[in-house]
């Protein structure tokens, strides 16, 4: 069939972990090895790779038309990375196979391959190069992606006097000009301001329109609706659904996995400081009470926080921060703000505890949003601090505004009481 | 933009098991990307050092002068026979000249590929393109100092002869050592990072095992010395700079055993390297 671009059969990817520090191995951890095995050596791949190997990547097959903008969404971790690496060829498959029907142009990241020291011109050549631009594109093209990348003026300027959203601008700007016949988009949108998010996503329709085959893969459920018609769910590697988009993402949304949207801290690595508070888990939950990582914004989400005492404490308070992915404080509160609770809990007995607090609906932007917890004594002494509990995503079906296809600036969102007066 | 279906090109994406072919063509189509990846490692080189591109001359001198006078006046070590020991400064600069191209182009290849991850992690492009820019970036610095070796014959009154047009394909020969060698280690050094800490050692004593600051007569050449030193490629390349430029030892046998060592080296290092880039992304 030649109207088919991708198609992928049985497609899986297992890597080898090891200890964290086990990246890249040592010569000494080799010889070691190959005493034990001798095949190993040499990066033998078969085998069934046994206890030090995860499947990152299990029986996937699909086919992507021509000309069909695909959406592919699943939780950190579930496999999407990895399968768009082994379409762009960065990664070999372990199993399976692939046939890929025209040239495939890959946005993993944006700005792959800036050097901060080189000008802004110098680095159109030099990532559009990088690209799988010939010259000769590049040069004709010049004029279009320094006007779309809106940095003009500082276009002979090292990279590295740029402000980050004039670095992301440039960068996406080269690579909206690729023209590969298949285009592969990982998550490029989740960055920059909001007027950069709505001329990427234009970009990228206007892409699909010219009869080429896109993948983009995002966190963003509000752009996965705009962009596609069809979406591929991954579930901890494997194909979990293939849908219509409103379907696929209301199936993703409505899954609870207990691996994600929780911090859960083993024995090991709670502070022996931290004593006689010791830690036990944080969790985010809906309104169904299912643990969750990512939640609407038209629903109200419990935050909870589990811990234990060996020993009472007076005066404890268990605190929540809540912050953007950059650091920015939303805002701070402790489970005993309220002056009578305050009173009532002014010492707590050795035991296990639960602080739980709900974050109301029509409150958060969407967006990607951090969870901190402390406890602490007023005055007297900090026990438990992580300013990053938790990640969660908040997306925004349904919210105020939706009508508008546009991103809201803010982290938050509320449903406003609004009057319009006629005079 | 029309996609016209007829001539795509199909991808095939399968398991990586086992030997493959070079694919060699899949480099020319890519040879843009050879010639842009040179040109930043030279740009980006000498930006904000006060000298510039002043350092590719400075080395070569400094380490000419340090040579001269611990080896040539301390330790009196004679140049080659038919070279006055007048010549000792180019004498051994005749030398350090393919020597520092051969060693800069061997460090920056080696760390190529670790100093490239983020490259190799996100984008696909034949993973040669990288040691082989690397070893290519060293041209410029070998062109400067090449300017200095120029007045330096001047000034020693040294004859300009035919044989001046051997050292094009003598300087091809270097950087094909330095590739050679380059790929493995590259390769290598994705997977054991002692391959950098290594280096260093490897290349001094890589010195001293070519003719750099003593000359070549004083390997015997009754027996199989002669043989032996010559399967160390660089000194192949550096009696025949220092033959073409000063005259002296003509390089004869020892330059066969040097260009069938490069061969070897070359052609297993490319094999090694097509058979261990896949993993390149999974483990850097």
């Amino acid at each position: 069939m030649s109207d088919i671009a991708i198609r992928v059969e049985g497609l899986g990817k297992r890597y080898r972990i090891g200890a964290p520090a086990m990246n890249y191995r040592t010569l000494r951890d080799s010889f070691v090895d190959a005493l034990h095995a001798p095949a190993r050596l040499f990066g033998d791949n078969g085998g069934s790779g046994g206890l030090n190997s995860i499947w990152a990547l299990k029986d996937i097959s699909f086919e992507v038309k021509q000309g069909q903008l695909l959406g592919v969404i699943g939780r950190n971790g579930s496999g999407k990375s990895t399968l768009l690496k082994i379409l762009s060829r960065v990664t070999d498959p372990t199993e399976g196979i692939g046939e890929i029907r025209g040239r495939v142009g890959s946005l993993l990241e944006v700005g792959t391959g800036f050097h901060p020291e080189l000008t802004g011109r110098e680095n159109i050549f030099l990532n559009g190069a990088i690209l799988g631009m010939h010259r000769g594109e590049i040069d004709q093209k010049f004029d279009e992606i320094v006007e779309f990348s809106e940095v003009g003026a500082f276009i002979d300027t090292p990279v590295k006097r740029y402000s980050s959203g004039m670095y992301l601008r440039l960068a996406f700007a080269v690579a909206a000009h690729l023209e590969p016949e298949i285009l592969v988009v990982d998550e490029v949108l989740a960055v920059g301001d909001a007027e950069f998010q709505r001329k990427c996503l234009g970009k990228m329709s206007d892409v699909a329109q010219q009869g080429r085959t896109v993948l983009f893969v995002s966190h963003n459920m509000s752009a996965i609706l705009r962009l596609t018609q069809e979406t591929l769910v991954i579930e901890k590697g494997r194909l979990g659904m293939r849908a219509t988009t409103p379907q696929a993402v209301d199936y993703y949304l409505s899954q609870g996995y207990s691996q994600e949207g929780q911090r859960v801290w083993e024995p090991d690595e709670i502070p022996a400081e931290s004593a006689p508070f010791s830690p036990i888990a944080v969790r985010l939950k809906n309104r169904h009470g299912m643990i969750v990582d990512t939640v609407k914004s038209v629903e109200p989400v419990t935050v909870e926080m589990e811990y234990a005492l060996d020993a009472p404490v007076t005066g404890l308070r268990i605190g929540i921060y809540l912050m953007s992915t950059r650091g920015e404080y939303i805002f701070t509160s402790f489970d005993t703000d309220e002056t009578a609770r305050y009173e009532q809990m002014a010492a707590r007995s050795a035991g296990r505890y639960i602080s739980r607090c709900t974050i109301p609906a029509d409150f958060l932007n969407e967006g990607r949003f951090v969870i901190g917890v402390n406890a602490s004594s007023y005055r007297v002494r900090r026990y438990f601090l992580d300013e990053k509990a938790l990640t969660f995503t908040v997306d925004a079906i349904g919210a105020p505004g939706m009508q508008w296809p546009e991103p809201r600036m803010g982290a938050v969102r509320p449903r406003l009481e609004w009057e319009v007066e006629v005079l | 933009m029309t996609v016209t279906k007829r001539e795509l090109p199909i991808t095939y994406l399968r398991p990586a098991r086992g030997w493959t072919a070079l694919n060699l063509t899949a480099l020319w189509a890519y040879r843009e990307l050879v010639y842009f990846l040179t040109w930043r490692d030279i740009k980006v080189r000498y930006k904000q050092a006060a000298l510039g591109i002043g350092w590719a001359i400075i080395q070569p001198i400094v380490s000419m002068v340090i040579f001269t006078l611990i080896f040539g006046r301390l330790a009196g070590l004679p140049t080659d026979n038919g070279i006055p020991q007048e010549w000792y400064p180019i004498f051994s600069f005749a030398a350090l000249l393919p020597w520092q191209l051969f060693q800069g182009a061997l460090q920056r290849a080696g760390i190529s590929l670790v100093g490239n991850a983020n490259l190799l992690t996100k984008i696909y492009f034949p993973r040669l393109i990288i040691p082989l820019a690397a070893v290519a970036a060293g041209m410029v610095d070998f062109l400067f100092s090449f300017l200095v070796l120029a007045v330096l014959m001047v000034y020693y009154r040294v004859p300009f002869t035919w044989n001046l047009l051997w050292l094009p394909p003598l300087v091809l020969l270097a950087l094909m050592a330095a590739l050679a060698v380059g790929l493995w280690l590259s390769a290598l050094n994705v997977q054991y990072r002692d391959v950098q800490h290594m280096m260093p050692f490897l290349l001094q004593a890589w010195m001293y095992a070519s003719p750099v600051v003593y000359s070549i007569d004083m390997i015997p050449t009754d027996g199989p010395w002669r043989i032996l030193y010559g399967l160390n490629p660089m000194t192949g390349v550096i009696q025949g700079f220092r033959w073409a430029l000063l005259g002296g030892s003509p390089p004869d046998r020892l330059m066969i055993v040097s260009v069938l060592m490069v061969i070897v080296l070359l052609v297993s290092g490319l094999y090694y390297f097509r058979r261990m880039e896949r993993t390149f992304a999974d483990m850097v």
